[in-house]
Order: structure tokens, then C-alpha cells, then sequence
């Protein structure tokens, strides 16, 4: 079928969304770890800032980040009505 | 190419047999599911609780490793002949009603394997920083799983990854290849579950490892051979929950002896404080310094010793043959004659077994070095040295992470829930499940090396805790403390330890019943049978379904299909389980390589087949070979074990790039797969209208 424009705008906010999650995704796992030497000084409720971030940080960002995801699309898929049936 | 067909949003199929008698309706199958589980749950804790009130009456620990074994391998078997199943889509993909928390519990004992279960607590103890590459590596994979993957492919609704390859790039040849490096992954991958199982076994219950091998091959067949997936797939969610407890429970009481506190991931900060103090003071320790100086000399002799070969052979042996004969003419006590008979006895017997000999002894000058503080991240001796560092850090984290994404049994399983608003979902609980161990493994190693620094490390020798004479005794290689400086106190530099046994035995260095120690071995064979199942299943589904049924005969009817995909399903079985009889050396980098192949054959084609329409079949195909090829071309000619293999003369500095190690090697091949795709398809002709709306059916959970 011809695509509409709704389903034009749900595929683009899908990609900005999706973009985003992926930059705070490299943040969390990559640039982090990259500084990892210059936050080690930084102690983190006991912990060095580096290894706590690169043991239970990062770890956090990325549930968040998946769970962000999932209650995000659903809003958009009925925004844009193309929610699958209730079953 | 004709329309690919699509599940419609309920799940059915197009083509596939009716469901068999009348399906429940999904809720109602969620509360069922809700229940047997929880009974399930309940059950396991009164069982092991059952064992240790026999462990209190004094029954022969071996009993106690017999029949943990037993019971958890005849209950994944009743679970398995409960779910026998010859319905396609049953036996493909579990009917597509998984829902999104047990798909999560069955992808998390799907994904954690006996690397993961086993190894990773021993690696993160002898790496410290380095070893988190593993942590993050293995969870931050799933972001690309949710964000990039996931959805898309639970809308495509078909049976296996290769299935997608060939439904959007057109043609048999992108099956193919997909179907070849599915494969190819999935079985060194496997190789390494069924070693695992055999490892453990073997340690459980002193049953030969060969034996253990085909005990656990029983375990994993009988699930897989009857019911494919939908039986997999509820005995990796039985699996989950003993391999959770199995983790938890030692970690838990380690953190309670040495903190106070029940909850090992809050506490352990203030214990690696402590930890990195201990270092400090143990580095200057003279003692210390004394062992560390002993292991350098002995190094340096041995080195000496292989660079005179052949003649130190010789010399070595005439030097120990005069002194026998001096002492017998000498008339000198018993023990003396014996103490250089025996000598003269054990030296080896040609120069090739002492060359072997000596580089083990040789090997030993790695221990003449204090280990690296454990908190520090990327240490190293220079500037120079601590950038390669990090460079292999952050190569090894994008090749764990982009494998992950690529790695076919995960994938398949987002393939069984009942919509793609579940297959979200069920990301989410996955990666949370997952989580649960990743980020309590630090924590365990955290706290295994405070407990090894202050109580062992300075104890006396005569009083050693019985875990380290009883693990020492199965096997040196794992486990040894000896007096090298003769003092009679435990030095650090004097404890060998290997990363398989941290885990295992932490439940003994924690004070924990023998029952834990059961426990937990029942949860590492959880771990790699239910690893085993999933591989197992997506090895025989390439070949039945996609490379039999797919391409060799479409004509085949659902019961041939799945004839075949049971027979397959054998001889892979039975194939892998002979190759890890043979105990194949550098089992850790098999697994690393699946790792770093799958990253680069899948991801770049099934990401580009998402997001770009413009993505052509030839160039799918091209840039998932040449992705490939280059992860092995560069492991091949870095990896010491490949390149005696293919008998690479290049030196290995000659052939590294960036100094990044070869288990690393998908960082080159993936770029090089992405640029591939992208620069033949802008040459090649832009894929037809089909396929243009096959992908806008993909991205739209529900297009009307």
C-alpha cells in the first residue's frame, strides 16, 4: 500500500527517537569507558567513578534505555494508529 | 520475487498447520504459565533445602553431586517430553505466544552461557577493569537488540534469521550464505557449552569428563529432539530460575560475612576501599618481593635452558646421571640415592618433551610480576602501554556488543512472542534478566579477592582452609598454593588460581554447606545446557528449514520438515559432542570468535535491511562475506593457535593492527561489512517495488 503521511511522520519520529537512545547508548559504554582513567580519582560512594560506572553504571543506562524504548513506542504507534489489535 | 508473506498481529501464519485443539486465550495462558512457574520456584527451594537437612545427616557429599544432577536433568526431561510437539509453528517458534517476561527468562539462560556462569566472576578476580569489557560488552549488546532488531524481525514473523536475509534481499543466494554463517557461529559456540558440561559433570560427580559430555548430551537432546522450540523455551525459563538462585545465594552470604550487608552490589565500594589498600601493602611487602624475585629466576633459568636446546638436553641429563652415580659411590643415605634416582626419572625423555616442559616452566616468569591493582582502569607500564590498553578495551566491548546483535539463537527468540509490542517488551525483561548477574558478577570477585587477601594471604601453611586442599587436588591447574620462599606463611605471589574455579568454589571459601556447592554446579550445567539447546536448534533450523526445505525441496511436507530438522538435530548433536571430547585447546577464544563472526556477517545486513531501502541483495551478500572474511582473515593471522594452522609466516607484529588482539577482530570486519553494503548498493540497480514494501511492512508494527 501507498504510504500516508502519518505513517511518513511515525517512521521519521521513530528514527529520532531511535538516534537519540543510540547517542546516550555510545555515551554510556563508550565515552565513558574512553575517560575512564581521567574519572578514576572521583570516588563514588566508595567506589572509583570509572569502575562503578563500567560495573553497574553503564549497566543501569542500558535498561533504562530499552525500557525508555519500549513505553515510547507504544505511545507513538497509537499517535500515529498503527498499533497492532488488542488481543 | 512474489510478496513475502507476513504474520498478521495475532501470530498466526500464513500456510502453517491450525493450532492444535483450541488455544487458551493469551491471558489465561499468562496466569497458567504465572502459576506452574511459581510452584516450580517453590519446589526447587524445598528440594534444595530437602538435600541439605540429608547434608545435616551426614549423607556422602558425592550423593549430594549425583543427585542434583540427576534431578535437574530429569526435570528438564519431563519438561521437554511434556512440550513434544510436531506442529511447525510449535516447533519453531514455541506458537508465538511466549509472553514478554518468560521470553525475557528464557533469552537470559539462552544468552548466559558457562562463560558467563562460570568463567566471568574468575576473569573479572585475575583482570580487575579489564574484565568489566565482558560486563558492559555482554549487556549493552542488547540495546542494539531492542532498538535496531527486535521489533522488526517479530513483525517479519518468519522462523529463522536467514529467512529475513533471503525475504529482503531476494534470492536463495543471501539464504544461503546467512544459513552458512549461522552455522558456522553457532557451532564453535556449542563446542564449548557441551566442554562445559562436560567440565562440570565431571567435578560433580567424579564420573569421567568423556562420560559427562554424553550426559549432558542426553539433557540438551531430549528437549530439543522433542519439541524444538516451544520446549526449549520453557526449559530455559526453569533454567533461569535455578541459575539465579545458584548465583545469588553465595554472593549473598560472602557479602553478609565480610560487610554485614545482605546486598553484595551496594556494599562491595567500601570493600574494594579495602581491597585496594591490601594491594598497596602488598606490593612492598618484602616477602613478597622475595617470592616474586624466586618466580623471576626460575623463569629466566628455564628460558636459558630452552634457548642452549638440544644441547642442554644432554647436558641436563648427564649432570643428574653423574650425580646419582656420585651419590651411590659415595655410599649417601637412602634418600638421597632415591631423591636423584627419581630425578634422573622424571627428567624428560627426548628434547621435545623438554622443550615442552621447560616453556611451562618458563611460563612462570608472569608470576614474577605484581598483579595490577584491581580498580585501575587500563594499567600498564608507559603511556604507550595503557592506550593499546584502552584501545582493546573499547574494540573488545563494540565486538561483544555488536555480536550480541548478531548472534542468531538470541535473535530467533524475539520471534516467538505474540506481537512486536511484546517482542519490545520482552527486550526490556531480557536485558533485565541478564543484568541481574552481570552486575552482581563484579561484586563476587570484589569480595572473593578480599576474602583470599586477608585470611589466606599471611595465614600459616600448616592451617590451610580444606576448599584449597580439596580443589587443588582435582586439578594443580586450577588451584595451587606452594611454599616457594619456604617461610611457612602464604604469600600472595604464591597462590595460583585459574578463573574457572573462583565461582565454583566460592560457596566452600564463603563457609556455605556442601548443598550450595551443588547448587551452584547445577546452575553452571543450567547455564550451558540451556545455551546448548538454543544453538542447537538454530543449527538444525538453518539446515532443515532454510537450506532443505527453503532450497533443496519447498515441497516438502511439515512433518518431512521437521523429520529433518529432528535428524539434524542429531548428528550436530552428536558431532559437537565428539569435538569437545577431544578437549580442543582455546575453547575461551572459540567463544570470542563466534563473537566477533556474527557481528560481522549479520549486523551490518540486517541493520542496512531495516533502515535502508536502498540496501541491494548483491551487495548484502558481498559485504557479509567480506565483513567475514576480514574478522578471519585478521584473527588467522594474529591468533597463535590459527596461525600455526594456516602456517602464516608473517611475524605476529608484522600482521596487528592498532595492537588490537584477534579475539577483537570483528572491530575491522564490520565497518568493512557496513562500507561494503553501502558502496555496492549505489552502484548496483535499486531493489524493486517488493521489496520496497516488504521493508515498510517490517517497520510498521501494524500498517493500515
Amino acid at each position: 500500500m501507498q504510504l500516508l503521511e502519518r505513517h511518513r511522520a511515525y517512521w521519521r519520529s521513530n528514527l529520532r527517537l531511535t538516534a537519540g537512545l543510540l547517542a546516550v547508548w555510545f555515551a554510556a559504554g563508550f565515552v565513558a569507558a574512553f575517560f575512564a582513567r581521567d574519572l578514576q580519582s572521583f570516588n563514588f560512594f566508595g567506589w572509583p567513578f570509572s569502575f562503578w560506572m563500567a560495573a553497574q553504571g553503564s549497566l543501569i543506562v542500558f535498561v533504562l534505555i530499552v525500557w525508555a524504548y519500549d513505553r515510547a513506542m507504544n505511545l507513538l504507534d497509537r499517535r500515529y494508529g498503527v498499533e497492532e489489535a488488542d488481543e | 520475487m512474489s510478496k513475502p508473506p507476513l504474520a498478521d498481529s495475532t501470530g498466526t501464519l500464513p500456510g502453517s498447520a491450525p493450532p492444535r485443539l483450541s488455544r487458551p486465550p493469551q491471558q489465561a495462558f499468562n496466569a497458567y504459565l504465572k502459576r506452574v512457574y511459581i510452584w516450580y520456584t517453590l519446589g526447587f527451594l524445598f528440594f534444595v533445602g530437602a538435600v541439605a537437612v540429608l547434608e545435616r545427616l551426614r549423607m556422602p557429599r558425592v550423593w549430594i553431586g549425583y543427585i542434583f544432577l540427576l534431578a535437574t536433568v530429569v526435570m528438564y526431561a519431563v519438561i521437554g517430553v511434556m512440550s513434544r510437539t510436531s506442529d511447525a509453528a510449535e516447533y519453531y517458534v514455541a506458537g508465538r505466544r511466549v509472553p514478554a517476561v518468560f521470553n525475557g527468562m528464557a533469552t537470559g539462560a539462552d544468552w548466559m552461557s558457562a562463560a558467563s556462569f562460570i568463567g566471568l566472576a574468575g576473569t573479572l578476580y585475575l583482570q580487575g577493569f579489564s574484565g568489566l569489557a565482558f560486563v558492559l560488552g555482554w549487556t549493552g549488546g542488547y540495546v542494539l537488540v531492542a532498538l535496531c532488531l527486535a521489533p522488526y524481525l517479530r513483525k517479519f514473523g518468519q522462523y529463522t534469521i536467514p529467512d529475513f536475509l533471503g525475504a529482503r534481499y531476494g534470492g536463495q543466494v543471501a539464504r544461503g550464505v546467512g544459513a552458512a554463517i549461522a552455522v558456522l557461529c553457532s557451532f564453535v559456540y556449542i563446542v564449548a557449552q557441551i566442554y562445559g558440561v562436560g567440565v562440570i559433570t565431571a567435578r560433580l560427580t567424579n564420573l569421567a569428563y568423556e562420560v559427562g559430555v554424553f550426559v549432558g548430551l542426553a539433557g540438551i537432546l531430549v528437549c530439543s529432539f522433542l519439541g524444538g522450540m516451544r520446549a526449549v523455551t520453557w526449559t530455559q525459563v526453569a533454567q533461569y530460575i535455578i541459575l539465579i538462585i545458584a548465583y545469588m545465594i553465595p554472593v549473598v552470604w560472602l557479602s553478609m560475612k565480610h560487610t554485614g550487608n545482605p546486598v553484595p552490589q551496594l556494599a562491595y565500594g567500601a570493600v574494594l576501599e579495602k581491597v585496594t589498600e591490601r594491594e598497596t601493602a602488598l606490593l612492598n611487602d618484602p616477602k613478597e618481593v622475595e617470592v616474586r624475585a624466586l618466580f623471576a629466576l626460575r623463569g629466566t633459568a628455564a628460558e636459558e635452558k630452552l634457548n642452549g636446546l638440544p644441547a642442554s638436553f644432554e647436558r641436563g641429563r648427564g649432570e643428574l646421571q653423574r650425580a646419582l652415580e656420585a651419590a651411590k659411590a659415595l655410599g649417601s643415605p637412602a634418600e638421597v640415592i632415591e631423591s636423584a634416582q627419581k630425578a634422573v626419572d622424571t627428567y624428560p625423555k627426548d628434547a621435545k618433551a623438554a622443550e615442552q616442559a621447560w616453556r611451562k616452566q618458563a611460563a612462570v616468569k608472569s608470576r614474577s610480576t605484581a598483579p595490577a591493582p584491581h580498580g585501575e582502569p587500563y594499567p600498564g607500564k608507559d603511556e604507550e602501554a595503557r592506550n593499546a590498553a584502552r584501545r582493546n578495551f573499547l574494540a573488545l566491548v563494540f565486538c561483544l556488543m555488536v555480536g550480541t546483535a548478531g548472534l542468531p539463537h538470541i535473535l530467533m527468540r524475539y520471534y516467538t512472542t505474540p506481537s512486536v509490542r511484546e517482542a519490545r517488551r520482552s527486550v526490556f525483561w531480557s536485558l533485565f534478566f541478564i543484568f541481574l548477574l552481570y552486575f552482581t558478577a563484579p561484586a563476587l570477585a570484589v569480595l572473593v579477592k578480599y576474602d583470599l587477601y586477608t585470611l589466606l594471604v599471611g595465614s600459616d601453611f600448616s592451617k590451610l582452609p580444606a576448599w584449597v586442599n580439596s580443589w587443588a587436588r582435582v586439578d594443580p591447574s586450577l588451584l595451587s598454593i606452594t611454599d616457594v620462599n619456604r617461610d611457612g606463611i602464604v604469600q600472595l605471589a604464591e597462590i595460583f588460581i585459574g578463573p574457572d574455579i573462583v565461582m565454583l568454589a566460592t560457596p566452600e571459601i564463603a563457609g556455605l554447606p556442601y548443598v550450595i556447592s551443588g547448587l551452584v554446579a547445577a546452575g553452571g550445567l543450567a547455564a550451558a545446557l540451556s545455551t546448548a539447546d538454543g544453538l542447537l536448534l538454530t543449527i538444525s533450523n538453518a539446515l532443515s528449514h532454510d537450506v532443505y526445505h527453503k532450497m533443496v525441496n519447498p515441497n516438502a511436507s511439515t512433518t518431512l520438515r521437521i523429520g529433518v530438522s529432528k535428524a539434524v538435530l542429531l548428528v550436530v548433536a552428536m558431532m559437537a559432542a565428539y569435538v569437545a571430547a577431544q578437549k580442543p585447546a582455546d575453547i575461551l577464544f572459540l567463544v570470542s570468535a563466534a563473537f566477533s563472526m556474527a557481528a560481522a556477517g549479520f549486523f551490518p545486513a540486517l541493520v542496512l535491511g531495516i533502515f535502508w531501502k536502498r540496501a541491494t541483495g548483491l551487495a548484502a551478500v558481498a559485504g557479509m562475506l567480506a565483513g567475514l572474511g576480514t574478522t578471519f582473515y585478521y584473527m588467522a593471522t594474529t591468533h597463535p593457535w590459527l596461525r600455526q594452522l594456516f602456517g602464516v609466516r608473517a611475524s605476529i607484529a608484522e600482521c596487528t593492527w592498532w595492537d588490537i588482539s584477534p579475539i577483537s577482530a570483528g572491530v575491522f570486519g564490520v565497518p568493512v561489512g557496513f562500507a561494503v553494503i553501502v558502496l555496492l548498493s549505489l552502484v548496483s540497480r535499486r531493489p524493486n517495488r517488493d521489496t520496497d514494501q516488504f521493508v515498510d511492512q517490517v517497520r510498521y508494527p501494524n500498517l493500515r
